[in-house]
């Protein structure tokens, strides 16, 4: 066979580097914290920081306006995860209220090659991602929190991310002016 | 398919997560080697796994000199959307990789602005090339040159026994 004929494919290699890099970072903070809880915590925060940047990107690039409903904001959140991740999250089990909703993933990119050892089950794995979610919708006004109910790594048939609406924040008066 | 937007924002937590972690010491001096040295272990790491998946389906490189090709045009141009701008060596084991706009510097400046904060945004990337080459078969050692923001010259010295 020759070279020329098994070109990269370059959005599977950049969708392998992102999970690998992804993985390296999850390994050396479990060397770095002695307490699973710890890296969960962190996971989360690197996920806001990353989300708090990330919604501009999604912002400049949909130019979608401000939400009217959390429905819409939901759909909002799948169109997200097309756009940066390449997946489609289904929306279902809405809460009867409309204030919460669980976003279900066939496959997860982040898990591709991962295992987790019976000592770390307490390791939410992909726990950067509710933590994307929370940033980016502080930064449209949103307290969210989110959670993850099912995880494939745990040997679930799914994984399963659950979003709640918690309260909309009023825009702040800047600073020296009452 | 992972967007790009998102590798450069998770290098970014990286870099900052891993300063974060060593900064508490007093002496800084100390503390910028080993933020440098576990950034470029990170790096290391995930070029090892990431070229062990992607050559797989490809015949063995004949020399060293094809491995550098390799890795300037198909490799360099999958993960950082652009090609290596200029490859020399000396035909004695080291080779210069000169990117004029590197990725993870695009966004910070175009001049010598920030330049003392270069280091650590290209750290990571030596180690992935180290890695990469160390998969297959070449033991080297990386060092990254930035003169002036955007481009970056990676310095590849390899090791013979």
């Amino acid at each position: 066979m020759s070279r020329q004929a098994s070109r990269l494919d370059q959005k599977k290699v950049n969708s392998e580097l992102f999970t690998l890099t992804y993985g390296t970072l999850v390994t050396q903070l479990l060397r770095d914290y002695e307490n699973v809880e710890d890296v969960n915590k962190q996971l989360e925060r690197m996920g806001y920081n990353i989300g708090v940047r990330l919604i501009e990107d999604f912002l400049a690039r949909t130019s979608s306006g401000r939400c009217t409903d959390f429905k819409e904001t939901a759909e909002k959140i799948q169109m997200g995860f097309k756009m940066f991740l390449g997946i489609s999250p289904n929306i279902t089990n809405w809460s009867p209220a409309g204030d919460e909703f669980s976003l279900i993933f066939d496959s997860n990119p982040l898990i591709e090659f991962v295992e987790l050892p019976d000592n770390f089950m307490q390791l939410k794995y992909s726990n950067i991602l509710p933590g994307v979610l929370r940033g980016a919708c502080e930064m449209v006004q949103m307290e969210i929190s989110s959670w993850f109910v099912q995880d494939q790594l745990k040997g679930d048939n799914c994984t399963e991310l659950r979003v709640k609406f918690i309260k909309r924040l009023e825009d702040a008066i800047p600073a020296g002016e009452d | 398919m992972a967007d790009e937007s998102l590798i450069e924002f998770l290098h970014a937590e990286i870099v900052k997560y891993v300063i974060d972690s060593n900064d508490d010491k007093v002496n800084t001096k100390c503390s910028l080697q080993k933020y440098i040295s576990t950034l470029e272990y990170l790096g290391y790491i995930t070029g090892f796994r990431i070229i062990e998946r992607l050559t797989r389906e490809w015949s063995p490189f004949k020399n060293e000199l094809e491995t550098m090709k390799f890795l300037c045009t198909d490799f360099w141009s999958s993960i950082y959307m652009k090609q290596i701008d200029n490859l020399r060596t000396n035909h004695k084991g080291v080779y210069v990789l000169q990117d004029n706009a590197f990725r993870y510097l695009v966004h910070l400046s175009s001049q010598k602005q920030y330049l003392e904060f270069a280091p650590r945004f290209v750290a990571f990337t030596c180690g992935l090339i180290r890695g990469a080459l160390s998969n297959l078969g070449i033991t080297c050692l990386v060092t990254a040159e930035v003169d002036q923001m955007p481009a970056c010259k990676f310095h590849i010295q390899v090791q013979r026994s």
